[in-house]
């Protein structure tokens, strides 16, 4: 018999006003004994509607009644077998509009904890079984045709990953020094430890994966030299250039854009300077521009460094919101001080030109516009000056254009973005394919890995019918 | 890892070394640069390619010893390897078509101005250096310029070599005789901005090099934004080459002392902003 109470247990996290002076994780993940009694939440549902919302296709019903059943080794080989980074999922995957919303629990009452039991299972791997990728490794039959990866991020590692375990050999080109992408880069250690980013990677690499650093495609090698090595190709960049607000004072000292500070702290562990070479400022008064999950995460980090008062400004209010809500709550949480209807109209500095105010209008909420939001129209006359020595600008990413240039074959649309078979993930070069933000603009790491997914078994499907 | 196969020490605080890189010797083009970690907790540095030999496999990196990196750098010999090294990013420097160059470098933006300078040699144009120095004792890669240039004027700020005074001195005098179909210009940001605004009214094109702070050197962080002709571009993937007349060179200058105060930790693409 189900568990019938109505909400989730409460999974144990820090205490808002300790954990906002830290970067250890917020979230402290269920014990074996809360696992099970919300595995025991779950309905076990024949037609799986939980499963519709996953876009990597991990069997929920299934790997929640082996956690159910104490069985966290099979739960995590369940998972693990459609999902190339469950750790990962389980901690920031927005489950609340993908699988939990579709759970029919969720109709009266919270929906089963589905996120924090993928973490759970995911966590207990790592911490009880070693070495399980060598036995999978040596369950496969090698392919001989290899694939390169442009990228180790979301959509990158789930395709290596897929096409990995169908036993084709991998290789992963990756700019940075270290892999991850964004979950490396982007998403702060407190929300996503690096460790456990390593760990998912390094899983990875038992599987047979090889993933070569310091490889920025499109200087040393172009795509066309990638297939002269290798019989497919996926590209999965993501979004990397930052968008700037385009007001005056924005080229001040003390302006960052959510990827440079975001970096800096989290690849650079700037937030460990002196031991750690990187510097990053932060003044007294921070303002975050913005309002999505990026903005959260770089308001968050401003506190942790110390600043007194963090602000989110955000042209539109409330529900428009385009944040995680767990974001949002554990933000005001922490202190956070949003300012919704709100936009900057211009920075100022002082001679040295370090920041000094930030002035904003207020906004309301017109008619909705394309995107069938209500448009935020300024206030005549509302604007008004707030002291501030840093401006953090969290308002989105556009593609990188390195690959774009160099490759002539490849078709982009105008906003930079590669072209694809939406099937097929396949772009319109033969044999090249690509997913993730590259794609679809900046969007969210689950979506990525579904993009890496599709174009894994495509990709599968193309070489198969190639030999 | 990334072997040191070579190191030359230019001056006191200027050390030249080849790296073991080929793949990025294979690609690398004059005007571009390389970003290196030294280590686990070191952190990026930006540094033009001084230079490279495909055949061997190298890349040479000229720099200053002004921060922590790059002393830690300095320290290092013969033999021992560089944890990251990436390259090479930015934008080759465009230097066909010109038939009389002119070549302006100050201090260190002397050596990262060579290969500039040696290409333009190389691709048949007549090419005058002009190289600004603090002191004699601070000159470096004199006999290299020497071989490559039709006329090379050596200025030091105080006299103890060449022509006591300025590279902007030298170039006012010489445009009174004669004239170029561009000036490339590598130094301090003060020194491309003097020496942009000699060329702007002369009306001759200039090509300078933004030594801009960067994280990543591929686009991502924006740190090294620059204002050209009133746009936002980054040095790291639209430059780091730009039409010196268009520049704000103020805000750059006021950009670059963003970390100032942690100046033992010096990021800055070349190192070479204290000339």
């Amino acid at each position: 018999m189900a568990d019938m109470s109505k909400d989730k247990y409460p999974m144990p996290e820090q205490q808002a006003n300790v954990r906002n002076k830290n970067f250890l994780e917020v979230a402290l993940g269920y014990t074996k004994e809360l696992a099970m009694k919300e595995a025991q939440r779950c309905l076990n549902c024949k037609h799986k509607p939980c499963m519709k919302g996953c876009p990597v296709k991990v069997d929920i019903p299934g790997f929640i009644m082996k956690i159910k059943d104490g069985e966290f080794e099979e739960a995590y080989q369940i998972i693990a077998g459609t999902n190339s980074l469950p750790a990962v999922c389980g901690r920031v995957c927005p489950q609340e509009s993908q699988c939990e919303e579709l759970c029919i629990r969720a109709i009266k009452g919270e929906a089963v904890g589905i996120g924090r039991l993928e973490r759970f299972a995911a966590d207990w791997h790592m911490q009880n079984v070693a070495d399980y990728g060598a036995e999978a490794l040596s369950g496969q039959t090698a392919v001989k045709q290899t694939i390169g990866v442009v990228g180790a991020g979301p959509a990158g590692l789930t395709c290596a990953g897929d096409m990995a375990r169908k036993g084709y050999d991998v290789t992963v080109y990756e700019a940075f020094h270290a892999p991850g992408g964004v979950l490396t880069y982007g998403i702060p250690e407190f929300r996503l430890p690096k460790d456990i980013v390593k760990k998912e990677i390094s899983l990875l690499e038992k599987l047979g994966v090889e993933v070569k650093l310091n490889m920025v495609i499109g200087k040393i090698l172009t795509i066309d030299e990638l297939l002269e090595n290798h019989d497919a190709v996926f590209i999965g960049t993501g979004a990397g250039l930052p968008r700037f607000m385009k007001v005056p004072g924005e080229n001040l000292n003390g302006v960052y854009s959510a990827n440079e500070f975001l970096t800096r702290i989290n690849l650079m562990k700037a937030y460990k300077f002196p031991e750690y070479d990187t510097p990053v400022k932060i003044g007294k008064n921070v303002a975050v521009v913005g309002g999505g999950n990026v903005a959260m995460d770089a308001a968050r980090s401003a506190k942790r460094l110390g600043a007194e008062n963090v602000y989110i400004i955000y042209r539109r209010g409330e529900e428009e919101l385009p944040a995680r809500l767990e974001e949002v709550h554990h933000a005001k949480e922490e202190g956070i001080i949003f300012r919704l209807l709100n936009n900057p109209v211009s920075i100022k500095g002082d001679d040295k030109g370090n920041v000094t105010e930030l002035e904003c209008i207020k906004m309301e909420l017109g008619e909705p516009d394309d995107s069938g939001r209500r448009r935020p129209v300024p206030i005549k006359g509302s604007e008004y000056m707030m002291d501030m020595e840093t401006v953090i600008v969290a308002i989105g990413q556009t593609p990188n254009p390195l690959i774009r240039e160099t490759t002539k074959k490849l078709k982009t649309a105008s906003w930079g973005g590669i072209i694809v078979n939406e099937e097929t993930m396949e772009t319109s070069i033969p044999g090249v394919y690509a997913g993730g933000d590259i794609v679809t603009g900046a969007a969210t790491v689950i979506l990525a890995m579904g993009a890496g997914k599709i174009a894994a078994d495509a990709m599968d499907e193309y070489l198969k019918s190639r030999k | 890892m990334y072997k040191i196969v070579t190191k030359r020490i230019l001056n006191e605080s200027v050390h030249m070394m080849d790296i073991e890189a080929p793949l990025i010797a294979k690609k690398a083009k004059a005007g571009q640069f390389i970003i290196l970690r030294i280590d686990e907790v070191g952190e990026r540095i930006p540094l033009t390619i001084a230079g490279y030999d495909r055949e061997n496999g190298t890349i040479k990196i000229i720099f200053q010893l002004v921060g922590k990196t790059t002393f830690h750098l300095g320290s290092m010999e013969v033999g021992d390897s560089i944890l990251d090294f990436v390259g090479p990013l930015g934008k080759a420097s465009e230097l066909e078509g010109y038939k009389k160059a002119c070549v302006i470098g100050g201090g260190l933006g002397t050596a990262i101005a060579y290969p500039q300078a040696k290409e333009l040699h190389d691709l048949g144009a007549e090419v005058d250096i002009i190289a600004g120095f603090r002191n004699k004792d601070l000159i470096i890669l004199e006999e290299e310029m020497e071989q490559i240039s039709n006329n090379l004027y050596i200025t030091t700020d105080d006299g103890s070599n060449g022509v006591k005074g300025f590279v902007t001195d030298i170039l006012k005098k010489n445009l009174e005789s004669k004239t170029y179909d561009v000036v490339i210009t590598i130094g301090p940001l003060i020194m491309m901005k003097f020496v942009a605004g000699i060329t702007r009214e002369a009306g001759i094109k200039t090509i300078v090099s933004m030594n801009s702070v960067m994280v990543d050197g591929t686009g991502m962080c924006g740190g090294c934004r620059v204002t050209v002709g009133g746009e936002t571009k980054f040095a790291c993937v639209d430059g780091p080459d730009f039409d010196g007349h268009l520049v704000d060179f103020d805000e750059a200058m006021m950009r670059s002392l963003r970390y100032k105060e942690e100046e033992e930790h010096s990021c800055k693409l070349g190192g070479y902003l204290n000339g």
